[in-house]
């Protein structure tokens, strides 16, 4: 290689691996670290694995990593079952300027933050809130229904937050498969069903996995939506994490929550993948 | 007998634009029937209404006696092959042939035995294994076909599947697709652009232009006795005048063309009258080429002109002449005898046909 070729390498290079050591590598490996370390005294330390094992003994803990686990795989397949059918239609069906606009309109609720359309969710299922009244306006219901702080209104929130991250991938891939070939399987005596079953899924499948892997990590890592939704009867996995750092100043266990958090993922997101048979590359690339 | 394909008065509409207008024709069982006709011409809107994925304006579609009208698309006995053959990318060549018997229910063994015929009928038995984006052009064609023939259509709809291929493989399964069809014995029905494939492949041939068709016929009928002057410039090559007739007795006219030559042709019963204006069209080989005057006395049209230019193509070799009245380039077919290889840009020769080769057309029709 010449010597500026060379330079320019460094160059280009420099702050991507800038920002994955000291963003993403130093910080996990010092987090790893402070996950191993058992405090016995007043700035004494030692090296074990009892912030694990403090996981494994409190249920509380073991049963909000599952929940938190079981409920982002129900968000990540409901997400996928509203987002195909939205997908299929913008892809295939809808034309020209339709078509954009349903794209945009995907999008448009991405400008507001999510702090803001969390709380557009509150406005609606509160007590107080827009379909209580009308619940109660109509005369279905007695009296203030609560719909909030529940499983169903985290999992309202959890979809509605990561329907883009989904309809994204999925619009992409089902826009490559030609027209021709869906009509291909009609013309030799398919139905709808044996069409879906045999060629849109199979094509769709890498947009369907990566779609179901950033879904699926958004919602796991999800924070404010389970704090805001959720409230205290329905606790998420991250709130954990953010109690030990923030609350208790238990940065040791804290650290062994999250590096837990960062198996978890990838083992559903490896597991994900062998399942389908996809590759990281083929979903990704 | 019915034929295997009949269609009725059909008609088309896409807002206010008539893409097929009023189109009628019958296709008898076992015979390959080519529409051709430019793009836009309304040959895939036709194709497109047979397989079902558009509905006539008006109009009925009959295959072996039966309307199919009201049939969708997965329940009719016709299959299609595709411009870009849309073979499955996510199954492998078995696979692909086997769709259409899985959807149809039939069972395991018997589309196994029934794919592995398909491909030694294709020729290529083995490959039932392999992914489709292993295959070469050619192969990728005879799979599609297999794909459609496993069904045993009535009628086998092909949308130009050739057009993507190059050239060399074009000439090729042309002569492949008239032996496969003839192997399949079914009937074929096959839309092309490309006049060659045309006239290589088909028994009849169908030349549409805006929406209706031109003419029906065989090859050689559409070649040698064109009804129209759009069929006449359409297939094949042909050298073209414009002007006005100056006397018509019988089966023979004299046209006075626009830069003042005056030229005799044929009207082969078209009913053209004194002063109308009129197209006389001349094929390239229908013109014989001589070093003296004399050698062309017994031809009723004759020019003296200079070569122009000299378009070498083998066997297909032509001149372009450019006559003595600047009346624009003649393109003339060189004969194979070698006789005139010696020509060179700027020679004068002499040029002549028989009136009889000349045909004229009512102008304003094409």
């Amino acid at each position: 290689m010449r010597a500026e070729a060379k330079l320019g390498l460094i160059l280009l290079l420099t702050p991507l691996l800038l920002w994955l050591s000291l963003l993403i590598l130093i910080p996990h490996v010092d987090m790893f670290l402070v996950s191993l370390r058992e405090r016995i005294g007043v700035g004494e330390y030692r090296i074990s694995f009892a912030n694990y094992l403090t996981f494994i003994n409190e249920p509380l803990y073991l049963r909000t990593f599952i929940r938190t686990a079981v409920m982002s795989t129900l968000a990540t397949m409901i997400t996928l079952l509203i987002a195909f059918p939205v997908s299929y239609y913008i892809a295939k069906i809808a034309r020209g300027r339709v078509q954009s606009a349903l794209f945009l309109l995907c999008l448009v609720p991405f400008w507001v933050s999510e702090l803001v359309r969390t709380f557009g969710w509150m406005i609606l299922l509160r007590e107080t809130g827009l379909i209580s009244n009308l619940l109660q306006w109509a005369g279905l219901v007695d009296g203030p229904v609560e719909m909030l702080y529940n499983d169903a209104a985290i999992m309202v929130g959890l979809v509605y937050t990561s329907m883009l991250f989904m309809v994204v991938p999925l619009v992409t891939t089902l826009e490559s498969l030609p027209d021709e070939v869906i009509e291909a399987g009609y013309d030799l005596g398919g139905g709808g069903g044996a069409v879906m079953r045999e060629i849109v899924i199979p094509h769709a499948a890498p947009g369907i996995v990566s779609g179901c892997i950033v879904v699926f990590m958004l919602s796991l890592g999800n924070y404010l939506t389970p704090i805001m939704l959720g409230g205290k009867d329905s606790l998420w996995f991250t709130e954990l994490i953010y109690s030990q750092f923030i609350v208790r100043f238990n940065w040791e266990l804290g650290a062994a929550f999250g590096f837990l958090l960062l198996g978890l993922s990838s083992a559903i997101v490896w597991g994900m993948l062998k399942l389908t048979g996809q590759s990281l590359e083929k979903t990704m690339g | 007998m019915s034929p295997d394909l009949e269609c009725k008065n059909l008609t088309r509409r896409f807002g206010d634009t008539l893409a097929v207008d009023n189109v009628s024709f019958s296709v008898p069982r076992g015979s390959f029937f080519s529409i051709l006709g430019p793009s836009g011409c309304g040959k895939t809107t036709i194709m497109r209404m047979i397989a079902g994925f558009l509905e006539p304006s008006s109009g009925d579609i009959l295959i072996r006696g039966k309307s199919v009208v009201d049939t969708p698309p997965n329940k009719r006995p016709v299959n299609m092959v595709f411009q870009h053959l849309a073979l499955f990318p996510m199954m492998n060549v078995a696979d692909n042939i086997g769709y259409g018997l899985r959807r149809a229910g039939v069972a395991k063994p018997e589309i196994a035995r029934k794919v592995e015929e398909a491909l030694d009928r294709i020729g290529l038995p083995g490959i039932g294994s392999r992914k489709v984006n292993e295959l070469s052009g050619g192969q990728k064609q005879r799979v599609a076909i297999a794909r459609c023939m496993v069904l045993e259509p009535d009628v086998l709809l092909l949308d130009e599947p050739l057009g993507a291929l190059d050239l060399k493989l074009r000439e090729r399964l042309k002569v492949e697709l008239k032996s496969l069809q003839a192997a399949f014995d079914t009937t074929f029905v096959y839309i092309t652009h490309d006049q060659s494939e045309a006239l290589v492949m088909s028994d009849r041939i169908a030349v549409m232009n805006e929406g209706r068709f031109e003419q029906v016929g065989s090859g050689q009928d559409l070649y040698y006795r064109p009804d129209t002057a759009f069929v006449a410039g359409f297939v094949g090559d042909t050298n073209r005048w414009s002007g006005r007739i100056e006397r018509v007795s019988g089966d023979e006219m004299e046209m006075r063309t626009d830069s003042g030559m005056l030229m005799r042709g044929a009207t082969h019963g078209r009913s053209l009258s004194e002063g109308d204006r009129a197209d006389v069209f001349v094929r390239p080989e229908a013109i014989r080429i001589a070093h003296s005057a004399e050698e062309l006395a017994h031809f009723d049209n004759r020019i003296t002109g200079k070569v122009e230019s000299i378009l070498f193509n083998g066997a297909a070799s032509r001149i372009l002449v450019q006559d003595s009245s600047a009346s624009g380039e003649i393109e003339v077919n060189l004969p194979q005898s070698g006789e005139f290889s010696g020509l060179s840009r700027g020679c004068e020769v002499q040029i002549g046909w028989s009136g009889a080769q000349g045909n004229c057309f009512a102008a304003g029709d094409a």
